[in-house]
């Protein structure tokens, strides 16, 4: 009997870490160099900003089996925390940069913590309409805060991104976020959050303190949707409230859901194709959103669980079938999925 | 004085948002749906009065149409959209929900444009202002809590008197047993749509009477303050789609009348929160046990 081969972690890691790098370096040279059109460029860091929000709603979601529908609340908190820290720094630009968004984050978690406390108590439907309701307050009071956010016109002026580092920006927190999700999802804590979605009385009794770990895995989503935010104030540099309203979590939420619930690699395409839609779509721009809705009805109903289902995309585990791949052999042992995410090499 | 006249306001504003928000409870109690296209079907019903009256025909026969292709519509929904999913995941069902939602929403504007269109209310209610001693009292806002309150007895008495009432209320109880039973589930559910948009078409001729513009995103916001509703006064439960509607549409009112009109959906969803979480199904829903 033949060993089944296989890919040493120190060297799984190395080629994750090699593509992503070669990835960041060749997207940011080809967005820099200015060789592709604003709009083009734009929509390209769209697509990071959105699967940062898709991932990220996707530990709620998929992996805690809740029902948010405030994602874009969080977003807001984010993005304004952000800019005003931005607005009124004097730090150097790429301290000032990590700063902004670190301190988005921790905002955002801050919010999540506080809203997720009462929140989960409640189930199910209640729980969405209840995170819905604490979206929508975050938007009427941002409206309502002239002095501090601009209220309704928006806060304007905010320091943009250099335009040759922003694509490294982006993309840097894109796998930042699918990193550091993808490592809680495989460590204890994870599987106590997937264990509350698949039985949550079964988790209790086993000792798993099923509170503690939705409020955390709520402020983690919740963070890493406030990165998302600074990201989109800095690439914008104007933020208007009417961005962050009820079909913004919504928007998210569908990514989440068409992509497969639970699959990061789901979250990942189906944020890139639906952002990227509009783009394709541009010449017929009149039926853009009938195209839209309609796919979205059409999948559900063939595929009711999402384009990827649970699957999960792992690069290794692809190497490792291939290095062991022999014609007429028998079906191979499954190889250990524990594996970094191939990120944002779907681009 | 100014209290009453505000009070009638905002029970004409809350016999709306009941009429919806039982369709909302309606559906949900008996397939486990938050139907985001409810809000949407509001504003075909609406677009449909608007075309027949404006074509100079008898404005009760566009009441009547816009009444009845609500109801249409909901069934063809329900047909197409989310009978097929009826033992997937719940969340996919409301995904396609709102995907209804999007499509309908996206093929107004495709029809009627973005642009706001006038609504002829003044063709359906059409009488001066009462006058009771120093208070005003609109005839529409008379006219909307009556036949409001007049739909809702008649949905009571359907629900808890007739056959498919009876057969609405089982199904929602218990699907499965319900079926052994021998009730015909997909025509009931079919049937719980058509009896929730017709509801909802009447709550859109009143609407438009009270806020005489049609745009292609009307239903959104309304179905939002809706669900609102429905959820407060406990979903899927009929008294309390009333009552939660009711106290929407007077606390709405009422705090736009002291001065805070900017935060008057801000103040709506707070109430939400507070009453879920003192009583986390709502005012009147059913407790859920949880079974091991």
């Amino acid at each position: 009997m033949d060993k089944v081969k296989k890919i040493p972690v120190p060297a799984r890691y190395a080629i994750n870490t090699l593509l992503l790098a070669a990835f960041l370096l060749i997207g940011n040279t080809v967005i820099a160099s200015g060789s592709v059109s604003r709009a083009q460029s734009s929509i390209v860091l769209q697509i990071g900003i959105y699967i940062i929000l898709a991932v990220s709603l996707n530990v709620v979601t998929g992996y805690l089996g809740q029902l948010p529908l405030g994602h874009a609340g969080f977003m807001a908190v984010g993005a304004y925390a952000g800019a005003i820290f931005w607005k009124s720094c004097t730090l150097p630009r790429p301290l000032a940069v990590i700063l902004g968004l670190v301190l988005a984050g921790i905002v955002a978690a801050i919010f999540g913590v506080i809203i997720g406390v009462p929140a989960l108590r409640l189930k199910g439907d209640y729980l969405a309409i209840i995170t819905l309701g604490f979206g929508e307050i975050i938007r009427v009071i941002i409206i309502n805060l002239p002095d501090i956010t601009g209220g309704t016109p928006g806060l304007s002026d905010i320091p943009k991104f250099a335009k040759s580092t922003s694509f490294l920006v982006v993309f840097l927190c894109v796998i930042i976020t699918c990193f550091a999700i993808h490592t809680l999802m495989h460590s204890r804590h994870g599987r106590a959050i997937l264990s509350i979605r698949e039985n949550e009385i079964a988790a209790e009794s086993c000792g798993i303190n099923t509170t503690y770990y939705k409020v955390m895995a709520f402020a983690f989503s919740a963070f890493f949707a406030g990165i998302a935010g600074a990201l989109y104030a800095g690439n914008q540099g104007l933020l208007v409230p009417g961005t962050f309203d009820f079909m913004q979590s919504i928007n998210i939420l569908v990514m989440v859901v068409l992509g497969g619930m639970g699959s990061m690699s789901g979250s990942i395409i189906a944020a890139t194709v639906l952002t990227a839609l509009p783009l394709m779509l541009q010449s017929f721009s009149k039926y853009r959103m009938i195209i839209y809705s309609l796919l979205l009805i059409v999948v559900m109903i063939f595929k009711p669980s999402g384009l990827m289902g649970m699957y999960d995309f792992s690069l290794s585990r692809l190497l490792e079938k291939l290095i062991n791949w022999k014609p007429g052999a028998k079906k191979k042992k499954p190889c250990d999925p524990e594996q970094p995410e191939g990120g944002a090499s779907h681009e | 004085m100014l209290f009453i006249s505000q009070l009638i306001n905002g029970l004409q504003l809350g016999s709306i948002y009941a009429l919806v928000a039982l369709g909302y409870s309606m559906v949900y109690g008996i397939i486990m749906l938050l139907n985001f296209a409810h809000g949407d079907i509001i504003m075909v019903g609406g677009y449909i009065a608007m075309l027949i009256i404006t074509a100079g025909i008898n404005p009760a026969v566009a009441v009547v149409a816009a009444i009845v292709g609500c109801a249409v519509l909901a069934m063809v929904i329900e047909k197409i959209a989310y009978k097929p999913l009826r033992s997937a995941p719940r969340i996919s069902l409301l995904i396609t929900a709102i995907g209804v939602s999007m499509l309908l929403q996206n093929l107004a504007q495709l029809v009627f444009s973005a642009n706001a269109r006038p609504f002829p209310s003044t063709n359906i209610i059409n009488a001066a202002n009462l006058q009771l001693g120093s208070v005003q009292i609109s005839v529409s806002a008379i006219v909307t809590i009556a036949v409001s309150v007049i739909s809702m007895i008649l949905l009571t008495l359907l629900v808890q008197k007739t056959r498919m009432g009876k057969a609405m209320r089982a199904v929602s109880e218990d699907m499965g047993a319900a079926q052994l039973m021998g009730i015909n589930v997909d025509r009931t559910v079919s049937f719980t749509f058509a009896v929730g948009s017709v509801l909802a078409g009447i709550g859109s001729v009143l609407y438009c009477c009270r806020y005489p513009v049609l745009t292609p995103t009307m239903g959104s916001l309304l179905g939002l303050k809706a669900f609102v509703a429905a959820v407060l006064g406990g979903i899927g439960s009929i008294p309390g789609a009333m009552i939660g509607g009711f106290a929407i549409g007077l606390a709405e009112v009422f705090v736009t009348s002291i001065g805070l009109s900017e935060w008057t959906d801000g103040i709506v969803f707070a109430i939400l929160i507070v009453v879920l979480l003192f009583r986390p199904t709502g005012f009147m829903g059913r407790s859920m046990s949880e079974k091991v």
